[in-house]
């Protein structure tokens, strides 16, 4: 008669077990700490108030003349996502190559320390600050995009050269060149396709933000949703909403089709 | 007699789509340039420089009175909890949505051939629904429901937990139905309920994926209600909203440099729980 | 004198083994002006060192090396590097970025003679293409002048590497395995361009080979490395099929199990 082989043991281990509890942990405190009313949240008055406001939404205000001033900021936040990226890919390839360790261990830490501070404070949060220099309006946006983008770009970057077999950039030196001149003749074309690749996938992220960034002042779809927001006109919102998830989708799209071009090519 | 070849010119032919790339690039920057109004030179001009160096000599030293460590200790918190808050009602409303637009767990798939009608327009709306609520950016939905809900941190969780609930269903479908097919068809033939298939067939294979991929938004999250504090969904966000309204320039730096700190562990603590749970 | 190294040794740091050891072990070799050798040995003989420590990308650990009458570590960084702008190493790998266009490939040997302006505008518009034509062309390949390098196969790449030796300025050539990827025919034919622009220009020209024979009824002069060392140096009348054999004598027993066979060469971090 066949005996059945005892179980075998648990897959699972106890130090990942404690890890999970702690996390488990985590989200009761969240939730505890947070009071939230979920009884009020859900309650029929909400729900109603709830719908009465979505309801505000529709139609869509589209007037002509309405419908031309999100022309308009559609224009203004699409040049401030695109310029922005535009120089975070200059800037990003200016700042890798101290970070990739051409200019010593140093200046590598120092600055892929600075790098990963730009791109730990959100695009948003850089825009409040640089409205102080620069003003309202969508030229602070421009910038706060470009210094966000410049410490994402710049690490990716400084990755892509570090990878990059020095032969042939070495070659060149050996044989007179000067540093900067075989960087561009050997290093660069190497990697470009790869850096290009990168930015275009951040300008899908960056039209996002460039979106939103005008809710603080600076310029854009973003500071027309305010406005017509605390103004409690939900149609003009309700259209500015449209029109921002219809350039994201265009961009998105041609981000895409670009990049294809690229690995075709 | 001189041969063609010595005189022969031999002209770039990339260099015509260079000189009409770069026009073009030109025609596009132009109205580009205009329309974000970027004007660099305002940058060094007298009022901005002074508003600049009187904003930037209050960042040393950074405030850290008693009070207010503990104040942003506090609102740290919040923002953390109400990441974890949002990212775990996302998981829940994910689930759901998963499940109805993964074509992978089709059963009627299995028995006709081809998918009944009504099984197919359920998938496609709730594939539209993942869109919807991923496409909208997050401040936007906490605009909204800071209308709804009042200021505070009710938003904030909400905001987080629509939003990312578009993007975690799509992300689990993608992992789901590209995962191993095999197993999850040949339980589901074998009679076992939509669900089971996910737990024992499916899941089991894209376990650390999934797993990545959420940690990774968590991380996102804390950045993402940092930004929606701005608009008055709580935490340490609308903390620096309160002092960059009022200038108080030592405040500012230390919820800059706390905020740094927060994002640099919040990574730690994710690529932990990767390489444990991975 | 283009090159004299006296008891020259050379050492770096291998990767494999916790000590480093001697690429190169008490070499002495003079090459006047406008001499053409060929270097000869088994793989792991130190020829690739060898060259490159006279193109002054690896320092000396012990012993001479002086280049065009002057000692190049002795120098100061710019003067070294103006130095090396009279000499052109070419490696075994061609050293030609893939998706790059042939034409500047090989226009990057004229970089040395280039300010960092004229070379960004020949990167934007080859500036001089003509030039590049006629050195492809010496070597049948001027229909390839604005391919893709990474379009051609090895044997084409390794002749464009040739062109750029070709419109550089250098007094010196030191050349690692030009030929290898080469059919016969087409070995022939280009080591007899590389030879009559050395000779048209009086520059030294200092050639690694695997091909012994090709070694043996082209150079007058033939310098024989096994083991980091000179075996042998005369000139090919002198050189014996028994000298030729005991240069390679076990060759193909030293496999990946012999220390210096192993020894990668070609994955020398250069100096500057």
């Amino acid at each position: 008669m066949n005996q059945r082989r005892a179980s075998p043991s648990p897959i699972i281990e106890p130090a990942t077990i404690a890890l999970l509890v702690g996390m488990l942990a985590l989200v009761c405190a969240s939730f505890y700490s947070l009071t939230i009313q979920w009884g009020e949240l859900f309650s029929a008055d909400a729900m109603r108030s709830s719908l009465e406001f979505l309801r505000g939404f529709a139609p869509p205000e589209l007037a002509w003349t309405f419908l031309v001033k999100i022309a308009g900021g559609t224009l203004e936040t699409l040049s401030m996502s695109t310029l922005g990226t535009g120089i975070a890919f200059v800037t990003g390839i200016a700042l890798a190559l101290p970070a990739s360790g051409r200019f010593g261990s140093v200046a590598r830490s120092f600055i892929r320390l600075v790098l990963n501070i730009l791109r730990s404070i959100p695009e948003l949060v850089w825009a409040v600050i640089l409205l102080i220099a620069a003003g309202l309006g969508p030229f602070a946006g421009t910038l706060a995009l470009a210094v966000h983008t410049t410490g994402v770009l710049g690490r990716l970057f400084a990755d892509a050269l570090e990878n990059l077999p020095p032969a042939h950039e070495a070659t060149l030196r050996i044989n007179g060149a000067s540093p900067i001149t075989a960087f561009f003749y050997a290093s660069l074309p190497q990697i470009l396709p790869q850096l290009m690749s990168y930015t275009l996938y951040r300008w899908e992220n960056n039209i996002r933000a460039a979106a939103i960034l005008g809710v603080v002042g600076a310029g854009g779809l973003g500071q027309m949703l305010k406005y017509h927001l605390s103004l409690f006109q939900m149609q003009q919102a309700a259209s500015v909403i449209i029109a921002m998830l219809l350039m994201i989708t265009v961009v998105d799209a041609a981000s895409f089709w670009l990049r294809r071009k690229l690995t075709g090519n | 007699m001189i041969s063609n070849a010595a005189f022969a010119h031999h002209p770039d032919p990339a260099w015509r789509g260079r000189i009409t790339a770069t026009l073009i690039a030109l025609l596009l920057l132009w109205p580009m340039l205009i329309a974000s109004e970027f004007k660099p030179w305002i940058l060094l001009d007298a009022q901005s420089l002074g508003a600049t160096w009187h904003f930037l000599s209050g960042f040393f030293p950074p405030a850290h009175s008693r009070e207010f460590l503990l104040l942003i200790l506090e609102a740290t918190w919040q923002t953390i909890a109400i990441a974890t808050a949002g990212l775990t009602l996302a998981l829940l409303g994910a689930i759901p949505l998963t499940l109805l637009a993964t074509e992978s767990l089709s059963v009627s798939r299995l028995e006709s051939g081809h998918m009944r009608f009504a099984g197919a327009v359920v998938r496609q709306v709730a594939r539209w629904l993942l869109v919807l609520l991923r496409s909208v950016p997050e401040l936007v939905w906490a605009l909204l429901l800071v209308r709804i809900v009042g200021l505070g941190p009710t938003a904030g969780v909400l905001a987080i937990a629509l939003t990312y609930s578009g993007m975690l269903g799509k992300v689990y479908a993608e992992i789901l139905e590209s995962s191993e097919a095999h197993a999850t068809q040949s339980l589901l033939k074998n009679g076992s309920g939509r669900l089971a298939a996910l737990f024992y067939g499916a899941l089991p294979a894209s376990a650390s994926e999934l797993v990545s991929y959420t940690t990774f938004r968590w991380e996102c999250a804390i950045r993402g209600s940092v930004v929606m504090g701005f608009v008055g969904a709580g935490g340490i966000g609308q903390r620096m909203d309160e002092s960059m309204k009022m200038l108080a320039g030592n405040e500012v730096s230390t919820m800059l440099i706390i905020f740094v700190l927060l994002v640099a562990c919040a990574d730690l603590v994710s690529t932990f729980l990767r390489k444990r749970l991975g | 004198m283009s090159f004299v190294l006296r008891c020259t040794s050379v050492r770096y740091a291998s990767t494999e083994h916790s000590d480093s050891f001697h690429a190169l072990n008490d070499v002495s070799l003079t090459i006047a002006q406008g001499e053409q050798i060929a270097l000869i040995g088994p793989s792991g003989a130190g020829k690739t060192t060898l060259l490159h420590t006279m193109a002054c990308a690896h320092r000396t650990e012990s012993g001479e090396l002086s280049v065009f009458g002057v000692e190049p570590w002795a120098l100061s960084h710019a003067e070294r590097h103006a130095l090396r702008a009279r000499l052109f190493l070419a490696p075994q790998t061609p050293p030609l970025p893939p998706r790059q266009r042939v034409v500047t490939a090989v226009l990057a040997g004229c970089l040395p003679q280039w300010s960092f302006w004229q070379a960004i505008a020949s990167l934007v518009r080859p500036s001089d293409p003509d030039t590049a034509y006629d050195a492809l062309a010496r070597f049948n390949l001027q229909d390839k002048l604005y391919a893709r390098v990474d379009r051609l196969s090895g044997g084409e790449r390794q002749r464009c590497g040739m062109a750029r030796l070709l419109v550089s300025k250098a007094d010196a050539f030191l050349v690692d395995e030009p030929l290898s990827a080469l059919d016969p025919t087409l070995a022939l034919q280009t080591l007899a361009t590389l030879q009559q622009e050395a000779t048209s220009r009086n520059a030294t020209l200092v050639c690694s080979l695997h091909q012994v024979e090709l070694a043996l009824s082209h150079f007058p002069r033939i310098v024989g490395l096994r083991e980091g060392r000179i075996v042998f140096d005369a000139p090919r009348a002198a050189v014996t099929e028994a000298m030729i054999a005991e240069l390679y004598r076990n060759e193909k027993h030293t496999g990946q199990d012999d220390p210096v066979a192993t020894q990668a060469d070609t994955h020398i971090t250069p100096q500057f």
